[in-house]
């Protein structure tokens, strides 16, 4: 029993971290200013975790297998407390000081405002769509009125006719983004909570009715990438998705343009 | 202070099959009615697991039972359920309620708890509040799909916002209220008695782990369900009395304005998660205690480091308040106080290590013996470590940035609070099965039930890990909605297929338990040769346990191998003088 259950607990082990490595399901190229610094933090994680797990398994299976009975003197002893002042330390460091020395990316992503001149963008959810509003030429967002949003009649955002700012407005469906300009998204909900993730931008937030969560990134590869809802908002929850488009500056400029509302 | 046993025993033994088995007095009886609800409900919990596998491998097949092919609410209202009814149900039952109502009284040398009364009363609200949980599936709408962690204003609006958010939801909502009542009762009852009715010589540092662990756990539970009490009940205002505690102004759902306004959703997940983490320690402590002792007693050596243990438990309970904020890192919570959540979060890493090492340290040296208690104190060990070692990366808002709500937090907390607390139940059930029913369980069943269960839990969740890295969202019907998910389908229909193997498997349990109560060996005082003061009294015990005397402590819990004792280990009770 001791042989069997040492083993299969080692063969657990090798497995599972040999499927860690060989990252046959793994996250996409990052594509955003804290995709390296995100994978090395969680390389070092990974590296750290892994080297615990395997030592704590395999001591467990050897204690297993060394200790079973065979009839042997038990070495009585009721614990050592420079050991235990050992492990406690050493394991605070370890894990304080991970934490920590990631931090880091955080500080970057939630601490740092956008900087100057990003461009912004209105990220909406709804059940279960995507909505997103750009200022327009003049660069402001308008008004917006709970009472206007219908998407029946075209104005799922609710934009309101009566302010100026509103009316060169242009609303999409995706979320297209000039590669390489910092860009910063107000993210809003119109009904319930949904989440705005980019697997490429290593970048994840909430869109809370009643707040407005900001998040801002440069993004450096020219393409289309899937952003899937990551909030529980109801029974379309999985299909919930829509796309980022990082196009060149010139392409995104006429994306506006042609997106633009007709009436001026 | 300690007080002579029999002097609390202020009720009768019952003689009236009512009064003996139904509402009974006797910790004893409202300890296995406590086990005998989880049972239920772990199956209930179970098979609602099943059907989401089912529905997650085979999107398009009509399963029986479910009228025809699932839809995606149907699997939601799966989702919610399973969640709740294995957290308070199970988890917060069986290991806490169930094996603390049964083991501690007599653990401490007391004839029954503190107050016999109010403990029939915990487990009958809670037997009412399983009946309003269950009673959700069958209005009007079904069951809530809003996820056991209820989100407002998803959980708050009403039907408008999907199917099972009407009177579904509001059973769910007061289910819980009336769990927290009966919870409550239950916190103070372990805390009386444990620091009222501990036997004469029954010092705090010599009581046996697991009651150090109900102990600190129904501390936690105290101040925790009290919180979510509150919570539940604001919530049940904003959806049947108009209040707007979670519910911001201006929502607009299916084009219809809702009429509430200037509440926060926020706050409902600050107060949620200030009991739910705590919560995790609620459902784990007990286990940890209980292979504390399993660990001990088959090994043959003493818990290394009993005082380090006791401080360990005191740490995770403590620290437990303060780390909620990590399950909000990415809802728009100030990103300063991330950074302080994730460092608090990460130390509570550091107990949990010490109570690792220990029990390597109680494993080394020792000889011995493979039971099924001690295969599956054992396998808790390998998947606390397993599923400790993920919180090491959620933990941290940097990283959490890309794994929050995938997979990888599924994989992590069904590892740590649920197979890991599972076998935590396990290993209790075939440890004082001998004492709670006069009879021993089969052996050879209860290996098989380990080795299949073992090795599925690790094939199960292991998988959850990658999906989770790849990206892939918890609660989703399907992976249709996503281009990306699609390669990962595969790896569904492979945890499905090992999810329908172990469920299975879990039949040979349940028919050894069953089996076992009419037909397994006559179980001795001690069979394990065990040091503790259950030990020492019939199996099954009589109504005041210790038959009218009063038992008088001696020693801690872990003498086993005591150098010139006269056997390998020394009973509390037993006067043998002990020289370190």
């Amino acid at each position: 029993m001791a042989v069997v259950l040492a083993l299969a607990i080692t063969v657990i082990t090798l497995v599972s971290m040999y499927l860690f490595t060989v990252k046959t399901w793994w996250m996409p190229p990052y594509i955003s200013e804290y995709g390296q610094a995100y994978d090395q933090h969680f390389m070092l994680t990974l590296v750290i975790c892994g080297i615990i797990f395997f030592l704590a398994q395999l001591g467990l299976a050897y204690a297993i297998f060394r200790y079973r009975d065979r009839g042997q003197k038990v070495h009585y002893s009721h614990g050592n407390n420079t050991l235990e002042a050992i492990w406690t330390s050493a394991t605070a460091v370890l894990f304080i000081g991970l934490v920590l020395w990631g931090s880091h990316i955080w500080a970057r992503a939630h601490l740092q405002e956008a900087p100057a001149g990003a461009v912004q963008v209105e990220a909406w959810g709804q059940q279960f769509t995507w909505y997103f509003r750009y200022p327009g030429p003049d660069g402001r967002l308008g008004n917006t009125k709970p009472e206007l949003m219908k998407e029946s009649i075209g104005n799922p955002l609710g934009l309101d006719p009566d302010d100026p700012a509103s009316r060169d407005d242009v609303v999409m469906p995706v979320i297209a983004i000039p590669v390489n300009r910092p860009v910063e998204v107000i993210l809003r909900s119109k009904d319930v909570i949904h989440n705005f993730a980019v697997r490429e931008l290593r970048l994840k937030q909430d869109l809370v009715p009643g707040l407005e969560n900001r998040i801002h990134f440069t993004a450096s590869q020219i393409g289309r990438y899937e952003v899937p809802c990551m909030e529980l908002c109801g029974l379309g929850h999985y299909q919930m998705r829509t796309f980022l488009e990082v196009m060149s500056e010139a392409d995104f400029e006429n994306w506006l343009r042609e997106n633009a509302p007709e009436t001026q | 202070m300690a007080h002579a046993a029999g002097a609390h025993a202020v009720h009768e033994a019952p003689t009236g099959f009512i009064r003996k088995y139904i509402f009974s007095l006797d910790h004893k009886v409202i300890g296995i009615q406590y086990y005998l609800l989880a049972l239920v409900a772990v199956w209930v919990g179970m098979i609602l697991s099943l059907y989401m596998r089912l529905r997650l491998a085979w999107p398009t097949e009509e399963f029986p039972l479910v009228g025809g092919v699932m839809t995606p609410e149907a699997y939601l209202s799966l989702v919610t359920m399973h969640g709740t009814i294995m957290v308070f149900f199970v988890l917060t039952t069986a290991p806490q309620s169930g094996f603390g109502n049964y083991i501690l009284p007599i653990q401490i040398g007391a004839a029954d708890m503190a107050f016999p009364f109010l403990n029939a009363l915990s487990f009958w609200v809670t037997f009412l509040s399983f009946a309003v949980m269950l009673a959700a599936f069958f209005v009007s709408g079904g069951a809530p799909i809003s996820g056991w962690t209820g989100y407002p204003p998803l959980s708050a609006v009403g039907e408008v916002a999907g199917p099972g958010l009407g009177l579904g939801q509001t059973l769910w909502v007061v289910s819980l209220a009336i769990f927290c009542g009966g919870a409550l009762l239950g916190a103070l009852n372990f805390i009386a008695t444990t620091l009222d009715l501990r036997a004469k010589g029954m010092y705090l540092m010599r009581m046996p782990l697991t009651v150090w662990a109900w102990f600190i756990t129904a501390i936690l539970g105290l101040l925790a369900f009290g919180v979510l009490l509150a919570a539940g009940v604001l919530l049940l205002m904003d959806r049947v009395a108009g209040t707007s505690f979670f519910i911001p102004g201006g929502l607009v759902i299916s084009e219809q304005i809702i009429s509430h306004k200037g509440g926060s959703p926020l706050l409902w997940q600050h107060l949620f998660w200030f009991f739910g983490h705590p919560e995790v320690y609620i459902a784990i402590l007990p286990g940890m205690g209980v292979v504390s002792q399993i660990l001990s007693t088959f090994a043959r050596k003493p818990i290394f480091g009993y005082r380090a243990m006791v401080y360990a438990i005191m740490g995770i309970g403590g620290l437990g308040f303060l780390v909620w904020g990590h399950h909000m890192f990415i809802s728009g919570m100030s990103p300063y106080s991330a950074i302080a959540f994730s460092v608090l979060t990460l130390s509570i890493g550091v107990p949990s290590a010490i109570k690792t090492f220990n029990w390597l340290g109680t494993l080394i040296g020792g000889r011995i013996r493979f039971t099924t208690p001690m295969l599956y104190a054992l396998g808790f060990v390998s998947l606390f470590v397993t599923g400790g070692l993920s919180g090491l990366f959620l933990g941290q808002p940097s990283l959490d940035l890309y794994l929050h709500d995938t997979y990888f937090v599924l994989a992590h907390f069904h590892m740590v609070m649920g197979v890991a607390a599972i076998f935590g139940i396990f290993a209790g059930t075939y440890f004082w099965f001998p004492k709670m029913f006069g009879r021993m369980m089969n052996e050879p069943l209860g290996k098989l039930h380990f080795w299949i269960t073992f090795i599925g839990v690790y094939a199960i969740f292991m998988p959850m890990h990658y999906i989770g890295i790849a990206g892939h969202p918890r609660r989703y019907a399907e992976t249709s909605g996503v281009e990306y998910l699609g390669s990962l389908q595969p790896v569904h229909d492979f945890i499905s297929i090992v999810a329908i193997v172990t469920i299975a498997a879990q039949f040979i349990f349940l028919f050894n338990f069953f089996w076992s109560l009419y037909h397994g060996e006559k179980a001795s005082v001690n069979p394990w040769e065990c040091t503790t003061l259950e030990w020492t009294v019939p199996s099954p015990p009589p109504h005041d346990n210790f038959g009218g005397h009063s038992p008088v402590v001696y020693h801690g819990a872990y003498e086993y191998n005591v150098p010139g004792a006269s056997q390998d280990y020394i009973m509390q009770t037993s006067p043998e003088k002990v020289t370190h």
